[in-house]
């Protein structure tokens, strides 16, 4: 990323193509880029697929557990096709997903993909939440910290931000459990109401979830901003603007801070389909009712089918978001976006 | 002729005055050489990365010896003193709900997440080092399918995949150990292809090959010397990871099978009971976290040693 | 040579009041080698209206000096240790940062040496013009904008409502820097520091910018401080011109004497580097051997004399002070000056040696006399 932004300039050659010939240009990256995004998508099913191949045993009997009867143990096999080859059965499996359709569960009977649906608007919310969280922590604070850098509020934000890297979210949600539910008593236990019931209730049961997704990824921002941000404040365009009178927090956030979030813009787009799958930890420990619960509680029931659906959901969600902000770069970066291949 | 004021400098060319990039030239401006001089620096590495060590050092001992330390047993059910808080006389760090000795348990705990994530990085490097490399050296298709495999390995978020790979083959030691592995595999397979490729290019490596070096000799010799100490500043941070990790599906309960020990086992035993005897959660906990912490200072602080040494590659 | 064909500036006008005073100005470096002493006591007088050149080699402080006067030398490292800044009758070194950066943009306004990077390239040009006239001026949004049009045509944009709407990235170099001069005048200041506003750009352009400054210089009445490491840049288009050299003034006085009676062996050697048009084409340019000058440790004699080929033992010893005995505007700190008798004397010395007393063998020091 750091290449493109300061390259730009010098290997742009002397006369514009035509407007026609950039056109295609466009077309031809952004199709490669959807082909690598297709491409590790197969990939990507076939190995979630293959996992199938992995159950010990018959996998009939692994999904259905020892009690099962010989005619449920038929009509599984029957439906999931085991007696054809692994490539017809993938390839079947591969057209049910495309039309949308991930199974059925054994254990609930519940369609695989509506279940996820019904459960996606709160691991949705809970990333859009901690997102937010996290991004209105560490951009005043990223900033603020290239701005002194080095001095103490520098050493001590930047050193706090490294420590909670390092702590692990499972035990930084019991110890805000500790502190602000069992101690203050600011949050309820557990649990969640859904927004449509009460919105400021459900907001209250998703905050400090949302709080302990937030504040690892929050200091994970802080450090790239301020790293991004210290390159920013020696151009000479920053200077300039101070030559011009601006004051500091116009330099600062108006100037500086969007051609230093690149980076930050990109990892906070990759981190949007992670949160999604990796919401798992928040939402055993809050008991909320998303996708990650689901997926814990699909191998506790050793629901297989519902689990080769979650997982193939989170991971093609990563994919297509990731691809979506791969494609989005240049609306962010003017110099992308106007360059010629 | 010229003599002190110019010694120890090399004959140059006058400077021209209207040459604006003639102060541009830094004294660096050549190649650094790749094979690392010497390590006389280790002093340099600062105070938080000694500590860090420290830490390391002293969790790995114990761990390694804790056999022989004068430790209670860790399995042991103390009735008479269930659940007592840190400080307590003969449970230096308190009990567990069942009476088992806290400080005991989190030794032996750390033997455990050691021997487990310590293979998985070893999996890691050992097959993902391997894959980059051949990637970065022979490139063509079989870059092309090492890649693949690897971004595909990457689209899932590191848990989810954990989960499924666990929930598949059954939670055990041995199933742990391979699912970590495969977890750090992509991020050795691109650091080590990134620097093959650079690597490949230098005039050592083409020097060998000119004088007729097999391909494997090249590897082995050239090579991998090379790609060490960035694999292994590399190693700590993944490590890091890794700890977490393991102590994400242990306190999910698919990790470490209960009778065993782990941190995150621990942590997840004494969460009913977080309000009364919070320490049973956070004793584990801030083991964990200063390991953590502790691998993931010393891998930056090396990171960031070797970026300097070897900065203009 | 060169400075005779040239059209002469016309002498300093001295009926002006000074707008800027600097007095014996100091801006030190901390650095792992020592204290960089990167402007080491300089004063200039610069009247209002007037033009001044500020010459010297690369790394010589011009633009530590210049950025020092606006008070924009940002680094943990800097040290002021002494001297004043006088503007317009106020000290403004001794000022706070908040009551300074009132004379940024408005009063002050600086031209940068890169066009290519001194432009915002997330903003639209028009954003980084309106921003300082409605901050600046009170200007409403529509007002600012149809003023940002107008500045743009005055600088010779063409189409400048188009332009307006795009990004420096878009702009040729030359246009970007018509873009800054624009925002540089777009508040009228009356101090325009030019920090070698052409050296980045093609042969072609350069003279066009230089002619567009020239020309709001003289429309504006405005003071201008330009910045160059070409002393033929500053020829036409001075009145007044300092050569630095090792973060001093070696020699300062107006354009036309200092062509003419030139005195510091550097100021002379800086005059021998400007090409010629009429010069047959593979003439050897002049350079002067040696590398530019340690800033670091205590300045021991004249930070030339390793260069020089007057150097005696004197210049090695003593530093010699900036003093004007022949005519009151026209001081240079040299023992040995050109054209005078003792520096006559001491070049033949150091011919006849072979060598300098800094140690500098004759040889380097090419086509001198030639
Ligand atoms: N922030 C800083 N820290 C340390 N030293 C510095 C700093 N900024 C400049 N210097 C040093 O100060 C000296 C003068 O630099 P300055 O930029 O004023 O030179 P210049 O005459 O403008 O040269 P050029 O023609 O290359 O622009 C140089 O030796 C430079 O290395
Ligand atoms: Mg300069």
């Amino acid at each position: 990323m750091k290449s493109t932004t300061k390259t730009v300039e010098g290997t742009r050659p002397a006369a514009r193509p035509p407007h026609r010939a950039r056109w295609i240009a466009r077309v031809r990256a952004f199709a490669l880029k959807l082909a690598t995004a297709l491409g590790t998508l197969f990939v990507v099913s076939l190995a979630v697929y293959s996992l199938q191949e992995l159950l010990p045993g018959d996998p009939a009997v692994a999904i259905l557990g020892e009690q099962a009867t010989p005619e449920t143990i038929a009509a599984v096999r029957a439906d999931l096709r085991l007696d054809d080859s692994f490539l017809v059965r993938y390839g079947a499996w591969l057209g049910d997903a495309l039309l949308l359709d991930l199974g059925t569960s054994y254990r609930s009977g519940a369609p695989v993909m509506e279940t996820i649906l019904d459960r996606l608007p709160v691991t949705f919310e809970l990333m859009v939440l901690a997102q937010l969280m996290a991004l209105a922590v560490a951009i005043p604070l990223g900033t603020l910290a290239a701005y002194r850098a080095k001095t103490v509020f520098d050493r001590f934000t930047t050193g706090s931000a490294f420590a909670m890297i390092s702590v692990p979210e499972f035990v930084l949600g019991l110890v805000l459990i500790y502190y602000l539910t069992l101690g203050l008593g600011w949050f309820p236990t557990t649990g969640w109401v859904a927004f449509g019931e009460s919105p400021l209730e459900n907001l209250h049961h998703a905050f400090l979830p949302a709080l302990t997704m937030a504040i690892p990824v929050a200091a994970v921002y802080q450090r790239l901003l301020r790293t991004d941000m210290l390159a920013t404040l020696q151009e000479d365009f920053v200077t300039m603007a101070q030559s011009k009178g601006l004051s500091t927090g116009h330099i600062l956030f108006r100037h500086a801070l969007r051609p230093s979030s690149f980076s930050l813009i990109t990892l906070a787009g990759v981190n949007t389909g992670r949160l999604l799958g990796g919401s798992v930890i928040v939402e055993v420990l809050f008991v909320v009712p998303g996708i990650g619960q689901l997926m814990i509680q699909s191998i506790f029931l050793r629901d297989f089918v519902m689990l080769q659906g979650t997982v193939i959901f989170v991971a093609t969600a990563y994919i297509v978001v990731n691809a979506l902000v791969d494609l989005s770069y240049g609306l962010i970066d003017p110099r992308v976006r106007h360059r010629s291949a | 002729m010229a003599q002190s004021r110019l010694a120890g400098e090399k004959p140059q060319g006058p400077a021209s005055v209207a040459d604006p990039s003639s102060a541009g030239a830094g004294p660096n401006g050549g190649a650094v050489p790749a094979k690392r001089k010497s390590r006389s620096k280790l002093k340099n590495l600062g105070v938080l990365f000694w500590l860090a060590a420290g830490w390391l050092a002293v969790v790995g001992l114990s761990a390694i010896l804790a056999p022989f330390l004068p430790l209670v047993d860790p399995a042991a059910q103390n009735y008479d003193a269930v659940a007592v808080p840190p400080g307590t006389p003969g449970h230096l760090l308190g009990t567990d709900s069942l009476g088992r000795d806290l400080l005991s348990r989190a030794i032996f705990g750390a033997r455990i997440s050691m021997i487990v994530t310590l293979s998985a990085v070893a999996i890691g490097i050992l097959v993902g080092g391997l894959l980059g490399m051949l990637a970065g050296y022979y490139r063509g298709w079989l870059e092309k399918v090492i890649m693949a495999a690897t971004d595909a390995l990457m689209a899932f978020p590191a848990l989810v995949l954990l989960l499924a790979l666990m929930a598949t083959l059954g939670s055990s030691v041995r199933n742990l150990v391979i699912g970590l592995g495969i977890l750090g595999i992509p991020a050795f397979v691109r650091l080590t292809r990134a620097s093959t490729l650079v690597y490949a290019q230098r005039e050592f490596v083409t020097a060998a090959k000119s004088i007729g070096a097999l391909n494997r000799r090249v590897l082995v010799r050239e090579i991998v010397p090379n790609l060490i100490p960035a694999v292994g500043a590399y190693a700590f941070i993944v490590i890091a990871l890794l700890i977490v990790a393991e102590g994400s599906l242990s306190f999910l309960g698919v990790g470490v099978p209960p009778p065993a020990s782990s941190w995150g086992l621990m942590i997840s035993e004494g969460r009913d009971s977080l309000r009364t005897t919070p320490w049973i959660t956070f004793i584990p906990g801030i083991f964990m976290f200063l390991t953590v912490l502790s691998f993931n200072l010393a891998g930056d602080r090396l990171r960031e040693e070797n970026d300097n040494k070897g900065g203009n590659a | 040579m060169t400075a005779t064909t040239q059209p002469a500036a016309p002498d300093t006008t001295n009926d002006r009041e000074p707008l800027l005073v600097v007095d014996d100005w100091k801006t030190y470096f901390k650095t792992a080698g020592g204290l960089l002493r990167a402007v080491d006591g300089v004063s200039l007088r610069v009247d209002a209206g007037s033009t001044i050149g500020l010459v010297g080699e690369s790394g010589s402080g011009k633009t530590i000096l210049s950025r020092s006067i606006l008070g924009l030398v940002r680094s943990r490292r800097k040290v002021e240790p002494g001297g004043t800044i006088t503007y317009d009758g106020v000290v403004i070194n001794k000022l706070s940062p908040k009551e300074r950066r009132r004379y940024w943009g408005k009063d002050m306004a600086m031209v940068f040496q890169n066009p290519m990077t001194s432009l915002n390239p997330v903003l639209t040009i028009g954003r980084q013009l309106t921003e300082v006239l409605t901050l600046h001026l009170g200007m409403s949004k529509a007002l600012a904008r149809a003023r940002a049009v107008e500045l743009l045509e005055s600088v010779g944009i063409p189409e400048p409502k188009k332009r307006a709407d795009e990004f420096p990235h878009q702009l040729s170099g030359g246009m970007r820097q018509r873009v800054t001069i624009a925002i540089a005048l777009s508040c009228n200041p009356r101090l325009l520091l030019a920090d070698e506003p052409t050296t980045a750009l093609d042969v072609t352009v350069q003279a066009q910018i230089l002619d567009l400054l020239d020309e709001q210089q003289s429309a504006r009445d405005m003071t201008m401080i330009l910045v160059t490491h070409d002393l033929g840049v500053v020829a036409g288009r001075t009145d007044t011109v300092a050569v630095m050299y090792a973060g001093k003034i070696v020699e300062i006085a107006p354009t036309k004497t200092l062509f003419t009676e030139t005195r510091h062996p550097y100021a002379e050697a800086l005059m021998r580097s400007i090409p010629t048009m009429d010069a047959p084409n593979h003439t050897r340019l002049f350079t002067i051997p040696g590398r530019p000058a340690q800033l670091t440790g205590e300045p021991k004699g004249c930070r030339f004399a390793p260069r020089c080929s007057y150097a005696q033992e004197k210049c090695l010893t003593e530093q010699p002070p900036l003093v004007a005995p022949e005519r009151p505007d026209h001081s240079f700190a040299c023992w040995f000056p050109v054209g005078t008798k003792p520096g006559q004397e001491a070049l033949e010395r150091n011919l006849s040696a072979g060598q300098t007393a800094a140690g500098t063998s004759m040889s380097l020091m090419t086509v001198l006399g030639a």
